[in-house]
């Protein structure tokens, strides 16, 4: 046991639960940095998959049969381990869908295309994932509707008052970040929620970068509409949340028609089923659902304070290592960060830079981070990135330090 | 440092990737094309100046990662007096000793290259100015981008 801040002692074997951080890689033991990207999986996560597939799997909704029913029990109790997660008032208000993405694209057809209207605004941030702008340019074509991009200050965090100035009577949505998934920064969700809602406009977060990091509470954040992906806080890849308040989930239309989403089809007419059923058309990812289950039993044995609280404290350890390094800058130090890294060296590209650190076993992400205006805006070309979970060690530190230094001497 | 690195980072890669040859505008060029790497955000604007159908001058602008612009510096200064034809030829085998090691004819300068192809990942890098001159040479509109890649 190792005692952390804060008092709050973890477990110094975390990194066993994860059998795929057990190998070499070109020979040398893997250093994974690159958790933001997609995160890696524990055997418990695995092994519940596994058992499902090997002992319950049916389809749900279906038979009336006991497998049948053991996989749609399992099914229901995932998403009721979902809303507790978030603290979403019912099980109702949270839609499985594939991942963030999906969930971005389902809230801007079905919520964007009957709510918004020609000349109708939406706000977005300078440092969201394409993923959090993309669906939403579809949307504003496909209506005529405009987007408004509140600007970075210069420390990576949000410029409020300019958010707070680009409001008008035709503004109709903030889609916003909780975390960004290049400078780390995490956004004052409270306050953006609270401004928007005293224009009687409601906000989607995009919680992908904030949920294996942070404590969400929904409830609390005040938020209309809150995404993420299983991937990145240690569950499968294949299945995301969509929360949703319910009053909005009930007066939207669905997106995808199917079966599982209807009360009853006839030809001359269908209904369609209630929430969450109404977004959930075809047969679901059964497996992918218990395996992000049991992420969140993994996440919440360690608690969500003694991960806080490890991350804070390597967060520390690599500033100061790599801050001694010459010629290592630092890109985005908002005060309220996430375990990531953005960074440059001398005038090193990044992709030269990850091929010489693979080498070493050590695995970081290069580019422009599918944000490529918010890469755009710090005049970088790209930038190179290293981000941390619940198993990241000092080592790793250690690690990419020596690795960094190499780069050096290759490329000197 | 593994030998695949030191045969990739080669002093005259690093020398090409710092200090590229022909790089800035080119005044009287008639062909021009930007190729982009969408996977890492590289772009590459190449001008080429052609008479009789023969290159006269390659430039290039933009930024990239040591191995993108040492392949663009290289290809600046190799490819002259050259016809497009010619040059699909030089490409081919340049494409075949990037990804294979060896190629079928002396390439001569650009075998500093062929570390490359212990890099899978990397092949996009040394092609992106290559593909972006063929696209200027066919006078292709718009931008080519890595993406493209066909097997040749």
């Amino acid at each position: 046991m190792c005692v952390l801040q804060w008092g709050i002692r973890m477990r110094l074997d975390i990194h066993k639960d994860f059998p795929i951080l057990d190998q070499n890689i070109h020979g040398r033991p893997l250093v994974y940095l690159d958790s933001a990207a997609s995160s890696q999986k524990p055997k418990a996560v695995i092994e519940a998959m596994t058992h499902y597939y090997e002992h319950d799997h049916a389809n749900i909704h279906r038979g009336i049969y006991t497998l049948s029913e053991r996989a749609t029990v399992l099914h229901d109790q995932a998403r009721d381990r979902v809303k507790q997660f978030i603290n979403a008032k019912s099980s109702a208000e949270i839609i499985f869908v594939r991942g963030t993405t999906e969930a971005i694209n389902l809230a801007a057809h079905s919520y964007g295309r009957s709510q918004l209207r020609a000349g109708d605004e939406i706000i977005v941030s300078v440092m969201e994932h394409h993923a959090n702008i993309v669906p939403w340019q579809m949307l504003a074509a496909s209506v005529g509707a405009h987007i408004k991009v509140i600007p970075l200050l210069p420390t990576g965090d949000l410029d409020m008052e300019n958010y707070a100035s680009l409001f008008s009577p035709r503004t109709r949505l903030v889609a916003i970040t909780h975390a960004s998934n290049v400078l780390g920064t995490v956004n004052p969700i409270k306050k953006i929620t609270a401004i928007a809602h005293a224009h009687h406009v409601p906000v989607l977060v995009d919680g992908a970068q904030a949920v294996p990091h942070l404590s969400v509470d929904v409830q609390d954040l005040d938020c209309d509409f809150y995404v993420f992906s299983a991937h990145k806080m240690y569950g499968p890849t294949g299945i995301g949340v969509l929360y949703g308040k319910q009053a909005l989930l009930e007066n939207m239309p669905p997106w995808q028609g199917g079966g599982d989403m209807i009360a009853q089809v006839s030809f001359s007419g269908t209904t369609y089923a209630p929430l969450p059923a109404k977004f959930e058309a075809g047969t679901p990812a059964i497996a992918e659902a218990i395996g992000l289950h049991a992420a969140i039993d993994y996440i919440e044995t360690i608690g969500m304070p003694a991960i806080m609280a490890h991350e804070a404290a390597l967060m520390a350890y690599a500033k100061t290592r790599l801050g001694d390094i010459p010629g290592f800058r630092f890109i985005g130090m908002a005060k309220e960060k996430v375990g990531v890294i953005a960074f440059t060296l001398d005038d090193i590209h990044p992709h030269d830079m990850g091929t010489i650190l693979d080498r070493s076993g050590i695995a970081i992400r290069a580019g422009h981070h599918c944000a490529m205006p918010l890469v755009m805006s710090l005049g970088l070309p790209a930038v190179a990135r290293v981000s941390f979970g619940i198993y990241s060690r000092r080592a790793d530190v250690d690690a990419l330090v020596k690795g960094l230094y190499a780069v050096k001497k290759v490329l000197a | 440092m593994t030998a695949e690195l030191r045969e990739l980072y080669q002093s005259v890669i690093i020398d090409h990737g710092r200090h590229p040859r022909n790089f800035g505008a080119l005044a009287n060029a008639n062909h021009h094309h930007e190729g982009f790497n969408p996977l890492c955000g590289d772009r590459i604007l190449i001008h080429a100046q052609t008479q009789n159908d023969r290159v006269e001058k390659i430039m290039f602008e933009g930024s990239g990662c040591a191995i993108s612009m040492a392949s663009a510096s290289l290809m600046s200064d190799l490819l002259l007096k050259k016809t497009r034809a010619e040059i699909e030829t030089v490409f081919a085998d340049f494409h075949q000793l990037i990804t294979t090691g060896h190629a079928n004819q002396d390439l001569g300068k650009l075998r500093v290259m062929s570390g490359v192809h212990e890099f899978p990942l990397r092949v996009k890098c040394a092609t992106l100015a290559w593909h972006a001159l063929l696209a200027a040479l066919r006078d292709v509109s718009g931008k080519v981008t890595t993406e493209d890649e066909e097997p040749i």
